[in-house]
This record gives structure tokens, C-alpha cells and sequence, in this order.
């Protein structure tokens, strides 16, 4: 968390009701998110964590209650008037999102061409800047479908931060990633929201990294939420809390040992 | 009191349950037709993902439309001359040629290869992107969607029509003078005497382009909407490729019919 961070909410929800086709997703649900920190949206897979972040961005809306980012309360909001804060957003989707026609280096030039007046060379400094901090220096001529997972991410992420938005939504980051590769995300984050002060909302059922990198959990349960820190959480006596926290460590425990028992010639590339 | 599903009124119930939902999509159409012409005024004009529409959907398009546009040229020359040669009219081959492509042929046909080749094609490619969240990218980068990805290939569709259409034509026309002039041994002025003086530019080629232009408004809004609505997955995607063919063909042939009696009086 940067300094200063966390006394204000940048995003509030208030009795917020979600469902689809007949299914609750989330009830009464009420939430806040500190400016600066790093909120971890934690649950099992189906729990609404990608639909919360989704509802930040206005690409679904609730049929009931608030949902209040950066001042606005966007629920009363054409979409016309979405984009407006939309501006204020950057979002990482889970399958990276990229413009398949472009290659890297277009991707991450879009949004500028789109709505700066910066030059062809300025844009391509902060480009080939965005790439470096992301470790994708040598990939910019290459299309979305010709990169891994990993690489995926991490351009999808420098994309969403081209526009310096002050709110970062990234959804299942570490889905899909090698253990060596989660805490490379991981560290990428927690850098971003250290060096820009970034207010980031991380969904994830990756329970260790949310543990090392959460100022605030918030963990999702039949359509409602528990909300604390990690310390909280853990001290919790709530037996699914427990369970959930526990069997996830575990897994991942699992994984990681797996890794680090590797030839080292044969662990994953990035 | 609750109907049995098996009762008597059920299929009357599905029939209206079905036209209830057919005019409702109607109305979602419409509205997406609303949204295309709104984005077409919408700064900035995005003249470059027109032109590479235009080149897409168009020249891509041009070998298939000038191939079967000279078959069927072909193909008419043979039939029509086999008919018209019984009453010693054959002759007047070019302006069967003429009349037949210029009036219906042409325009139908080309809309159906092009919706064949092309509109599914654009349903397919819009139907990914929004499987693999591409829209929604471009929604929270504050990108319209539909100003950037859907309205240049619209606008591209409806441009490329009439123009297909007219190539399909003189194709034919070449195919069939190699038939009727070059095989059957038509009098080669007598082949374009007869087509010039029966084919007037206000009732036929006015009606043509007419057709073909509105032809292409229907296969371009079908395949972006198809597109555009198509479930995030494979098979809403292939779904929507589908039904992209079958509803702008149908379209077409309706539209054609009303066109045809509204030209005629």
C-alpha cells in the first residue's frame, strides 16, 4: 500500500443485487475499497469475483443498489456517459483482451492514439517504456496469439496502465501461470501500486499471493462477502473461511514445491 | 389454472410466443440500426478500418463474383437460347441476358455469395471478439465498439453491393456473349442491339443498384448484429455465423419481392 493510501473508499458498493437468469450472485451486497490499496477479491470459482469487477466497469448492471467509483455512482449513468469514467479505469482481463489484428507494441499504442495528442515518437517512448517495466522489451512486433500465457498478462497489464488510470481492475492474473510466473505478476503489482499509487482490485482464487499481496480481502461467499486482512482472515473461526484459506495454501504449496524439485533446465520459460 | 405443455392451445401458444420474440429482435435490430447510423456522425470518422472493409469484403470478393457471374451469364445464354431459338427470337438473346441479370439475377445472387462469403465471415470475426472480450476491452478503454469495429464493416457492406453487383452483371453478360455469340452463333451486334435498346437506365439499372444497395444494408446489419449478440462461446459464435446466412438470404428474397412490386408500380 502507498503511503497515505487507504483512509477514503475509491469504490463503494451498497446493497448491491445481482442475478442471472434466475441465479442470486450477489445479495444485499455492500463493500468499500480504500484508495491506494490493493483489494484482493477472493472466492471459489462461479463466486461473482470477475462479475464485481465487471460491475466497476459498467459492463454489467445491477438490478438493485449503488455502486459508487471514484465520486461517480455509475448505476445511474448512461453508457455514453460510462466512458467518462471509464477514463479513470484501466482493466487486465483474464484472457489478456488484446486486439488480435495488432501486434504488442500496437496494443499498448491504441489507447494512446486513441485519446492523447501525443506524437508518433512520444508514443512510441512510452510504449517501448510500458514494455520494458513489463519484461516484454523483444515482443513488440509480435501478434497476441504468438505470445504465452505469461506474456499474455503482462501486456495486457501494460496496456491497461498506458493511460495512467487511477483505479487498475485486474481480473484472475495469476489464472492459468506457472508458480515462477505468479510471483512475477505478483511483484509487478505490488511495485506498480507501490511506485504510482494505483488503487487495484485483484480477482483472484489464488490464495497465497493474495495473502503476501493484500492490503484488504474481501472473500466472496454465496452472494455475500467477509472482508479483512489477511491476518484477520486467517485468525477467523468461521470454518469455511478456514477451510477455504487452508486448502488453497495447500495447493499451492503443492505446485511450488513441485517447481522448485525441477531440473532447473526444465522449468518453465516465461 | 396452469396449461398442460401437451394441450390443445400449446401450439398456439408456442406460434405466439414465437412472433412475440420475432418482433422483439425486430426492435433490437432496429435500435442496433439506430446505433450504426449514430456512430456514422460521430467524430472521428474512422476512413481507414472503412478502407480495409471495403478491401475485405470487396476485393477478397471479386474472383468468386466474377467467376459465378459469368457461369451463370453462361448458363442463361444456353437456356435462353434453347427457348428463344423455337420461336426464331434468338436474337433478342442479349436482351433476355440483359433484362434477367440486370433485374433480378444480379443483385440477388450477388447478395447471396457475398452474404455466403462475407457475412458470415464478419459475424464470425465480431462473434470472437466478443468471446475472447475484445469489445468489452474496448468499452473500458472508452472505445465505442460499434463507431470503431462495427459501422466501418457495415458501411463496407452496403458500399461493396452495388458494386458487386454491377460486376456480376457484365460478367454475365460477357458469359453469356461467349456462349450465345461465340457457341451458338448469335449475331454479335444483334447481342448488344437487342440489350441496349431493351434495358433503360431509369426502371432497370436505377432498380438494380436500388436493390443491390439495400441488399447490402440488410447483410451488413444482419452480420454485425449476428455478430455482435452472439453468445461468449464457441458455439454462440458458430451459431451466429449460421444464422447470419440463413436470416440475411431470407431477408433478401423477401426484400426482393417487395422491392420488385413497389419498382414495378
Amino acid at each position: 500500500m502507498t503511503p497515505g493510501a487507504g483512509s477514503a473508499a475509491h469504490v463503494e458498493f451498497a446493497d448491491v443485487c445481482l442475478s442471472f437468469g434466475g441465479r442470486s450472485v450477489l445479495r444485499d451486497f455492500s463493500c468499500s475499497f480504500p484508495r491506494g490499496a490493493i483489494s484482493v477479491i477472493l472466492g471459489g470459482s462461479g463466486s461473482g469475483k470477475t462479475t464485481l469487477l465487471r460491475l466497476i466497469g459498467g459492463l454489467v448492471r445491477p438490478q438493485s443498489g449503488r455502486i459508487s467509483v471514484a465520486g461517480d455512482d455509475i448505476c445511474k449513468l448512461r453508457e455514453a456517459d460510462l466512458y467518462a469514467v471509464r477514463d479513470k479505469l484501466g482493466m487486465m482481463f483474464q484472457g489478456g483482451a488484446l486486439l488480435d489484428s495488432l501486434t504488442v507494441f500496437d496494443n499498448l499504442a491504441f489507447p494512446l492514439r486513441e485519446h492523447t495528442e501525443k506524437s508518433e515518437s512520444e508514443v512510441a517512448t512510452a510504449v517501448r517504456r510500458q514494455l520494458a517495466a513489463v519484461g516484454l522489451a523483444d515482443a513488440e512486433r509480435l501478434l497476441p496469439g504468438q505470445l504465452s500465457g505469461g506474456m499474455t498478462k503482462r501486456a495486457a497489464l501494460a496496456r491497461a496502465l498506458m493511460l495512467n488510470p487511477e483505479i487498475l481492475l485486474c481480473d484472475e492474473p495469476f489464472s492459468g501461470l506457472d508458480p515462477i510466473s505468479v510471483k512475477r505478476i505478483e511483484g509487478l503489482l505490488c511495485r506498480i501500486n507501490t511506485q504510482l499509487g494505483v488503487t487495484m482490485l485483484v480477482s483472484s482464487h489464488h490464495v497465497s499471493s493474495t495473502m503476501r499481496m493484500a492490503d484488504q480481502i474481501v472473500l466472496l461467499y454465496d452472494g455475500t462477502a467477509v472482508t479483512g486482512t489477511a491476518t484477520e482472515l486467517r485468525a477467523s473461526s468461521d470454518p469455511w473461511i478456514r477451510e477455504f484459506l487452508d486448502e488453497g495454501e495447500q495447493d499451492e504449496r503443492i505446485t511450488d514445491e513441485g517447481v522448485e524439485t525441477l531440473d532447473p533446465e526444465r522449468r518453465p520459460i516465461l | 389454472m396452469q396449461q398442460s405443455e401437451t394441450g390443445p392451445l400449446e401450439p398456439l401458444r408456442r406460434l405466439g410466443a414465437w412472433s412475440v420474440g420475432f418482433v422483439e429482435e425486430l426492435g433490437r435490430i432496429a435500435l442496433f440500426a439506430v446505433q450504426i447510423l449514430r456512430a456514422m456522425f460521430t467524430r472521428p470518422i474512422r476512413i481507414r478500418p472503412f478502407v480495409d472493409e471495403l478491401y475485405n469484403l470487396g476485393v477478397l470478393s471479386l474472383v468468386i463474383i466474377c467467376v459465378c457471374g459469368g457461369a451463370v451469364g453462361m448458363v442463361l445464354a444456353l437456356q435462353g437460347y434453347n427457348t428463344l431459338v423455337r420461336f426464331g427470337a434468338e436474337e433478342s438473346l442479349g436482351a433476355v441476358l440483359g433484362l434477367s441479370l440486370i433485374r433480378e439475377l444480379g443483385p440477388v445472387l450477388t447478395a447471396l455469395l457475398t452474404i455466403g462469403r462475407a457475412g458470415s465471415a464478419t459475424a464470425a470475426e465480431i462473434g470472437a471478439m466478443v468471446r475472447t472480450e475484445q469489445l468489452d476491452g474496448l468499452r473500458m478503454m472508452s472505445i465505442n465498439p460499434v463507431h470503431l469495429v462495427v459501422t466501418p464493416k457495415a458501411l463496407a457492406m452496403t458500399a461493396v453491393m452495388p458494386l458487386l453487383a454491377a460486376l456480376f452483371i457484365v460478367s454475365g453478360l460477357f458469359g453469356g456473349y461467349a456462349v450465345g455469340v461465340g457457341h451458338k452463333g448469335v449475331d454479335p451486334g444483334s447481342y448488344w442491339t437487342s440489350l441496349e435498346s431493351n434495358v433503360t437506365f431509369a426502371d432497370d439499372i436505377v432498380g438494380s443498384f436500388i436493390k443491390a444497395s439495400v441488399f447490402g444494408v440488410i447483410a451488413g446489419l444482419v452480420s454485425t448484429y449476428r455478430g455482435y449478440t452472439c453468445a461468449p462461446t464457441a458455439s454462440g459464435v458458430s451459431a451466429a455465423t449460421t444464422s447470419t446466412v440463413v436470416v440475411s438470404s431470407v431477408a433478401v428474397l423477401v426484400a426482393d419481392y417487395f422491392i420488385t412490386a413497389l419498382w414495378g408500380s
